[in-house]
């Protein structure tokens, strides 16, 4: 390809690449702005940088924000450590223990993959409130104890499949159990999948407002996405600024999880379900 | 009761009629045109050039973020009357409308918002590209095959399967969308039912009216939508799609 043209396509990339990050630049700069100017200024750099808008977003609920941010930190972390332990052990049983209606068992777990939240939600929500766990964590952790995301279940099925026999059958001649087995030589050796199950659990649980917004109610059961909801109702979209910092706050969690795994994560996004 | 829930659905609910509207428009729209972008920007990227890791972080971190509230907040100011879209037109000496206020824009704001989120579709069709072995490309530069023909003769037919793995994906992501119409409208599908996706609908009729039965009739329908798209598409795939070995 001639020079010139491998240089308009470069130039065609960046500018693409600013275009779509754009909105997101603006967003911060717009944090640090007074109020008048987020809505005359489209421009990235604030005439006047004021951070009282994080401080005054912080406590604008009449409740602080860390407790959102404790709360979020609390059922992300849960449901981590859930979905780690509950679908390594459902995928272990899928891709190397022989029982009853294996296939069919795993037809319908590939397609609870398919199934929408929302189609559940109602028998879900009878059952949890019959139990007394509304406003509680309860109904948003303990299914993640259960194996019931069938997508880390599928990843880590087809990982282990690529894990080598003899070494379970060299520790079944040691007179490793099942349980053993799974858990000498399996677990360790699905650390990758694991820590990308972990990545993506801890993400998408972060980012999860639907079933949040159904379950919990109470202000001091509150997450960071039901806090910035409450806020934009209260403010009626009055006090941007403070909204606009909060946020900010409530992405930073997952851009950092972004910067440091950030190839982990682009791999795991390209490559599951491709080998399929 | 019975078929109730059913008969009124169909015969009984403007609501029920709009909200199958909105989501299809939605539908239709937001996945051809993020699969078009992911295809070409992945294209682009899958050549040597310096720095492709920095875009490819960059043109998917929108869809990292895209789903969360802040986000929606963000697009809310946006599109809003005085937000960043009618700042930039203004300067062109343009008075823009509320977009997200008005019925026949506010469901293309969440169109944008879908679109703006192709990075992980590209991600994918990368990770696919990069699959096609380069013999071919040589071989069709042997038979004199352009850059476009090649495009459609090698590089479309060896991306099928993904190019189908993402559509049905994607489609299923959409008719999931709940967050964007649910912040931008606060919650109402407003204005005029413009925004009301479908399980926009589900949730307030469950939780907003509390009709559990008719929320459930709902949430039948709607699986049996998802059941029957991904069935057609997996028929379809026999007609379209290629694959190598």
């Amino acid at each position: 390809m001639p020079t010139s043209r491998r240089w308009a396509v470069h130039l065609l990339v960046v500018v693409g690449a600013l275009v779509m990050l754009y909105p997101l630049f603006w967003l911060i700069s717009a944090s640090f702005k007074p109020n008048d100017e987020i809505f005359a200024d489209p421009g990235l750099v604030p005439e006047t940088v004021v951070a009282d808008n994080y401080a005054t977003g912080w406590t604008a609920l009449g409740v602080p924000f860390s407790g959102f941010f404790a709360n979020s930190f609390l059922i992300a972390g849960a449901a981590v450590i859930g979905n780690v332990m509950s679908c390594s052990m459902a995928a272990y049983a899928f891709a190397r223990l022989s029982f009853r209606f294996r296939k069919l068992w795993f037809a319908i777990m590939m397609m609870s993959i398919m199934l929408p939240i929302h189609v559940l939600i109602v028998p879900q929500y009878t059952l949890f409130k019959y139990l007394g766990w509304i406003d509680t964590f309860l109904p948003l952790i303990v299914p993640k104890f259960l194996a019931v995301d069938g997508f880390f279940i599928f990843l880590m099925v087809q990982f282990i499949r690529s894990l080598p026999r003899e070494l379970d059958d060299a520790a079944r001649i040691d007179g490793c159990g099942p349980i053993l087995v799974y858990w000498q030589i399996i677990l360790p050796l699905s650390r990758p999948a694991l820590i990308t199950t972990a990545i993506f659990t801890f993400i998408w649980t972060w980012d999860d407002f639907f079933s949040q917004l159904v379950y919990l109610s109470d202000v001091s059961t509150y997450t960071v996405p039901l806090a910035l909801r409450a806020f934009l109702d209260s403010s009626g979209g009055s006090s941007w600024g403070p909204m606009l910092a909060m946020a900010v706050l409530s992405l930073v969690p997952i851009l950092g999880f972004f910067l440091i795994f950030q190839r982990r994560i682009t791999e795991g996004i390209s490559t599951t379900g491709l080998k399929g | 009761m019975g078929l109730d829930n059913y008969a009124r659905m169909l015969t009984d609910d403007p609501h029920f009629v709009n909200a199958v509207r909105v989501t299809l428009i939605y539908v239709v729209f937001s996945v051809p045109l993020s699969g078009a972008f992911a295809l070409l920007v992945a294209v682009l990227l899958n050549r040597p050039m310096r720095g492709t890791g920095v875009y490819r972080a960059a043109y998917y971190l929108p869809s990292l973020l895209g789903g969360s509230v802040a986000v929606a907040i963000l697009w809310r100011q946006i599109f809003g009357a005085d937000g960043l879209i009618n700042d930039g037109l203004r300067h062109f000496g343009i008075v823009g409308p509320s977009w997200i206020s008005t019925p026949q824009y506010a469901i293309y704001t969440l169109i944008v918002l879908h679109v703006w989120q192709f990075g992980s579709p590209m991600l994918i069709f990368l990770a696919g590209l990069k699959q096609i072995p380069a013999e071919l490309y040589d071989a069709a530069a042997v038979d004199g095959a352009g850059r476009v023909r090649a495009f459609f003769r090698v590089t479309l037919p060896m991306l099928s399967p993904i190019i189908f793995f993402n559509l049905v994906l994607q489609t299923v992501n959409a008719f999931k969308a709940f967050t964007p119409a649910f912040i931008i409208s606060g919650g109402t599908g407003g204005p005029a039912d413009s925004t009301l996706f479908y399980t926009l609908f589900i949730y307030q009729e469950g939780f907003g009216n509390f009709r559990m039965g008719y929320a459930s009739a709902l949430a039948w329908v709607l699986l049996l939508v998802t059941a029957a798209f991904t069935g057609l598409a997996f028929r379809s795939a026999r007609y379209w799609v290629h694959y190598a070995d």
